[in-house]
């Protein structure tokens, strides 16, 4: 395992040698786990991974944190700021902690955890992203989501899944309300099943059957003038 | 029996009654491509002042004008060398297909400049043609990777555009084909209607972050470009240049848009003109003036317009609408396909149709084959290079031996208007509206001398503090 204590390193030092490891590089020529500590709320950390190291974060960590990642296991032992995996292509991102907002925003593969809360817009413009959150979420959650899935075993704020997209949500506690075009769905066994199974992905124990499905109604895909009134 | 003749309402003119029973009878607002239509102050409205007994030419045919321009010397490790000061600004494959996008990074290259990708993520064609490519962060973020992040020679976050600043992108229906579709994660056939902000920043000190993690991901290799709209361009540029840009590409009202809201178009942002200036301004007070470039966009269509914005302060142009006519757009080809979208050659700004008669903004592949990807690639070289030889005659004539040798004092204004917006003297006066002539100067008090000399040397010793390695 290689450490790196950002007291002592800098986080430009940090991500330079975890970008210096190729997706192609053979699996016996580097370390496969890192451990980061003294994060102290540092931006950028672990951003733009392309290995599939597992890099452990023992503290809380500032904006970005594993922004863009592909492939890698990157692990906050802490709470997370604004931006958390954002754009994450590939790969999981946890967070022991809560998250601030637009967590996993755009992101566009792989799963993120987030075990606490998640503050507004988590999952804003996703597009394939999974997210696991095992508190509750804020406001404008998953604002145009494009495709993937949301999954909050706590409470949603306002405005949940408003202008979606084909993202779907599914929430087992209260939801304060739904955003522009969002509408509850018939929750069918594939769909209990899919939850099931990225709760087992993300090692949070919840009852998939509180959950409550969300998606598109789909009216605004298409410029209509009965529709001017839903934003 | 003689007939008056007819009278119109200046209020009510034809076009207006048209548009309010348009509105009336679709019940939506009217969208439409291309950029506004209506006369604004331009760089028509200035005239370069060619050297004469005063000032001393270069000879046009044997001396050398130097054009290059490197952008990004701020902060990235590998600035993007230019060999002309004019660039192809950001249009997305999806609004433009891809033989256009072909075509105008082949073009593009060919005379040794960058072309810009644009909402909807990098396309093949135009990674493979374009030497120097910058890769666009929307707000969208259709389809952007961290992989084409690293693949390109810049990186250009998109805060705003002139045609529709605080607007987001729109691409109809008609052009979300399956390709576009699968591209931009969305599902086809659907009206387009892109975000207005970022999904995971806001306001300045955010950008200074989200700079900071594009900079982390790439290794700190790629100039790191900041797009505006030209709204307020003073503070957002000097935002801007504090969040940490490389260079600051500002677009003017003149600017084009694929699709946009017609009232949007016409009457939201400033032109080019007082754009330009304040901007320049704006570096000026922070000493950053060629430190952090400018590049200016809205407008560019001529040799003439690139020196006098250079003139004006501009590091480099960029131009959209004007590359798009050199590749054919409103070429009078195909005129039955104009008059079936109720337009003609010269008048067309239907783009967001996807119904383009000579395939330049369009997915369907038969009028996309009219677009002949070499033939383009040519008119896009021909015109660049027709734009630096003009700018090149101007500066020459103007005595400098390169385009950035140009200076305010080389310029003059043919209206009022104008000598205010561009801040330059009105033709055949030391007048510029808004500013102490030198004849008031001269006749002012010592004292207001002496507290005016103190103010200017206090902006002088500003700048000097802002050093940067």
């Amino acid at each position: 395992m290689i450490e790196v204590d950002l007291a002592q390193s800098s986080v430009r030092e940090l991500n330079q040698r975890l970008h210096q490891i190729g997706p192609g590089d053979n699996e016996h020529n580097w370390e496969h786990h890192w451990r980061v500590t003294n994060p102290n709320g540092a931006h950028a950390i672990a951003v733009g991974l392309t290995a599939p190291v597992h890099v452990e974060i023992r503290g809380h960590v500032g904006y970005y944190c594993a922004g863009m990642n592909a492939s890698a296991e990157v692990v906050v032992d802490g709470h997370a700021g604004t931006g958390l995996a954002e754009n994450i292509m590939s790969g999981s991102v946890r967070v022991r902690g809560n998250a601030a907002q637009s967590a996993a925003a755009s992101g566009r593969g792989g799963l993120v955890v987030i075990e606490g809360d998640a503050s507004a817009r988590c999952g804003i413009s996703m597009k394939g992203v999974a997210i696991v959150v095992g508190g509750s979420v804020g406001h404008m959650s998953a604002f145009m989501g494009q495709a993937g899935t949301l999954v909050v075993c706590g409470d949603a704020g306002h405005d949940l899944g408003d202008s979606l997209y084909e993202a779907d949500i599914f929430v087992a506690g209260k939801v304060a309300s739904l955003g522009a075009d969002c509408v509850e769905k018939e929750m069918m066994q594939t769909d209990v099943e899919h939850v099931v199974g990225l709760l087992a992905r993300a090692q949070i124990a919840a009852d998939a059957g509180r959950f409550r499905r969300y998606g598109s109604a789909r009216r605004l895909y298409n410029f209509h003038i009965y529709h001017a009134a839903e934003y | 029996m003689v007939s008056a003749p007819r009278r119109y309402s200046a209020a009510f003119p034809p076009d207006v009654i048209a548009e309010i029973q348009r509105a009336a009878d679709e019940g939506l607002y009217r969208i439409r491509g291309f950029g506004t239509l209506r006369p604004l102050p331009s760089f028509d409205d200035l005239v370069l002042l060619g050297a004469s007994i005063s000032r001393y030419p270069l000879e046009g045919y044997r001396e050398r004008c130097a054009t290059d321009v490197t952008l990004g010397t701020r902060f990235a490790k590998k600035p993007i060398k230019l060999k002309i000061p004019i660039t192809i600004a950001g249009m997305s494959f999806g609004a433009l297909g891809a033989n256009a996008k072909r075509a105008l990074g082949r073009g593009a290259s060919a005379v040794g400049t960058s072309t810009t990708t644009g909402d909807g993520g990098m396309s093949e064609e135009e990674r493979a043609e374009s030497d120097i490519l910058v890769y666009q962060v929307l707000p969208s973020r259709y389809g952007f990777d961290p992989t084409h992040l690293r693949a390109c020679e810049a990186i250009e976050i998109v805060v705003g555009q002139g045609a529709k600043p605080g607007g987001g992108g729109m691409l109809l229906g008609h052009k979300i084909t399956e390709r576009v579709a699968q591209m931009r994660t969305l599902p086809v056939g659907i009206d387009q209607r892109s975000a207005c902000r970022h999904p995971d920043w806001t306001g300045p000190d955010d950008l200074t972050i989200k700079i900071t993690e594009l900079r982390e991901a790439t290794d700190w290799k790629r100039p790191v470009f900041v797009k505006i709209g030209s709204a307020r361009p003073r503070y957002d540029v000097q935002l801007a240049v504090k969040a940490g840009a490389d260079v600051v590409v500002l677009d003017g009202m003149q600017g084009g848009t694929g699709a946009t809201q017609e009232v949007f178009i016409e009457h939201a942002g400033i032109p080019t003109l007082p754009a330009l200036r304040q901007a320049v301004e704006a570096l000026d007070e922070l000493g950053m003036h060629r430190r952090v470039q400018l590049v200016i966009s809205g407008g560019i269509r001529s040799g003439a317009d690139v020196a006098k914005a250079l003139a004006m302060g501009a590091d480099a142009v960029s131009i959209g609408t004007a590359a798009l006519v050199a590749l054919g757009c409103n070429r009078p080809i195909h005129v039955d396909d104009y008059t079936a979208l109720g337009t003609e050659p010269g008048a067309c700004h239907h783009c967001h149709t996807g119904r383009c008669p000579v395939g330049i903004t369009t997915q369907d592949p038969v009028l996309e084959s009219r677009l002949d990807v070499a033939e383009g690639a040519r008119r896009v070289r021909n015109f660049l290079t027709v734009l630096t030889m003009e700018a090149q005659t101007l500066a020459r004539a103007c005595g400098k031996s390169h385009l950035h040798n140009l200076e305010p004092e080389d310029l003059a204004a043919l209206t009022v208007e104008a000598a205010a917006m561009a801040g330059v003297p009105l033709a055949g006066t030391d007048w510029i509206p808004g500013r102490p002539s030198p004849a008031s100067l001269r006749s002012a008090p010592s004292s207001v001398m002496r507290e005016r000399g103190t103010r200017a040397e206090a902006r002088v010793g500003k700048g000097k503090s802002q050093t940067e390695t």
